[in-house]
């Protein structure tokens, strides 16, 4: 249960990072209305897309980007064998080289979280 | 349904707000509230004059902005700054406070407590005799580097010192957020499950160092150590890991040479830094010396 809050105040506090982005963004792009938010969320990221999605609409509350749409592409995880070279999709942050073994896999993608496009008026 | 993206035709309809992935994973389309009515009538709602504007920017950008000011701050004195995360109630101010004490004025420190609310951390520490800063993050579950570059300021921090830093009790938040540290030192208690590494693999994969706090109530716990340092090892397997306990001593000469060895380490790296200001004294801090018991 205590886990549950905390995964949600994470995105709470990321969601809070969005709306700072869109603010700042609309003050060097002059526009007044955004209509919807495009997110990328790496699946080894440390966001929900569930949660982030749970949160938005109250953090956007009163802000420019009140009820836009949120979309999420959710990119996934992949991880390069720093012992063997070998590269392979991964799941979670964390995970053994599907060719050699080795647990010290660099994680190459799906690791990011940003804002990527909004659409505006 | 979007005007200006590009993303017409075999649109993909975002139901109420929920929106949902375009097949194959390619472009993304938009369907705009009020626009809804576009797609069974044509005489009306016309598509919206939309606008794409791509921003590309990092969730955390604006905190690793200020992280990277506070670093170079920080190098640019020599100072060695931990950041010290954990699930709430491992021991982390009862660490911090035996630190004090084994160091004994040796090595000048200060001390940034995060919390939700209360002074209580910091009162601690200052009763210990260190400076301390206390930030309340009142709703907020972590630390940022914006409040940390404040605390900072108001620390007037010594050269060549040592800054410590205890995050809000919370083992996912604080993984993300870059304070301007040299390392993160999770702390994990063995009043806690051996699992953590794995259930909140972020945290542990930020870290740097591990300490197994409260070693001295093994004889009375099931924890096993081994099984905990294999899971941590999973998560990260470059973590060091050191067993101590705060209330007894046992590891912490070790700790503390840990400490140590990072402290110097920075005041050598700002000693060589192309910025070096001038009256530097390198090497001041204390070759690790034989503290209390043998461990």
């Amino acid at each position: 249960m205590q886990r549950e809050l905390h995964v949600h105040m994470h995105e709470l506090s990321l969601a809070e990072n969005v709306r700072q982005i869109i603010e700042e963004s609309a003050r060097a792009q002059h526009f007044q209305r955004v209509r919807c938010v495009v997110l990328e969320i790496g699946q080894l990221s440390s966001v929900e897309p569930d949660a982030m999605r749970f949160c938005f609409d109250a953090v956007m509350a009163g802000s420019i980007a009140e009820g836009a749409l949120l979309q999420i592409i959710e990119t996934p995880g992949e991880g390069r064998c720093q012992d063997c070279g070998f590269c392979m999709p991964m799941q979670e942050i964390y995970g053994l080289c599907s060719s050699c073994g080795s647990s010290r896999l660099q994680i190459t993608a799906g690791g990011v979280m940003r804002v990527k496009d909004l659409a505006v008026e | 349904m979007c005007g200006t993206c590009g993303c017409g035709g075999r649109d993909v309809l975002i139901s109420g707000r929920r929106p949902a992935r375009a097949p194959g994973g390619g472009a993304i389309s938009f369907r705009v509230p009020g626009a809804d009515a576009a797609a069974s009538s044509q005489d009306q709602a016309a598509p919206m004059d939309l606008r794409l504007i791509q921003v590309e920017r990092d969730l955390l950008s604006k905190n690793n902005d200020y992280a990277g000011e506070n670093r170079r701050q920080l190098a640019a004195k020599g100072i060695f700054a931990l950041n010290l995360v954990s699930g709430p109630g491992s021991g982390k101010t009862t660490l911090l406070v035996k630190t004090i004490a084994m160091l004994d004025g040796a090595l000048p420190l200060a001390v940034i407590e995060g919390d939700q609310q209360t002074e209580n951390d910091a009162e601690r520490i200052r009763a210990a005799g260190a400076p301390a800063i206390q930030i309340n993050t009142g709703r907020g579950c972590h630390l940022d580097a914006k409040m940390v570059g404040q605390a900072m300021d108001q620390l007037v921090l010594q050269d060549d010192s040592l800054l410590l830093i205890e995050n809000v009790g919370n083992l996912v938040c604080p993984s993300a957020f870059d304070l301007g540290e040299a390392h993160k030192v999770v702390i994990l208690s063995v009043t806690e499950g051996e699992d953590k590494p794995l259930k909140y693999p972020d945290m542990f994969r930020a870290a740097s160092l591990m300490l197994l706090n409260k070693c001295d109530l093994l004889p009375y716990l099931a924890f096993d150590v081994e099984l905990a340092i294999a899971y941590a090892h999973r998560v990260n397997p470059d973590l060091q890991v050191i067993r101590i306990s705060a209330a007894s001593g046992e590891g912490m000469p070790e700790w503390l040479d840990w400490i140590r060895s990072g402290c110097r380490k920075a005041v050598t790296q700002c000693a060589v830094s192309p910025e070096l200001e001038s009256g530097l004294s390198i090497m001041d801090i204390p070759v690790p010396s034989p503290l209390q018991g043998e461990g």
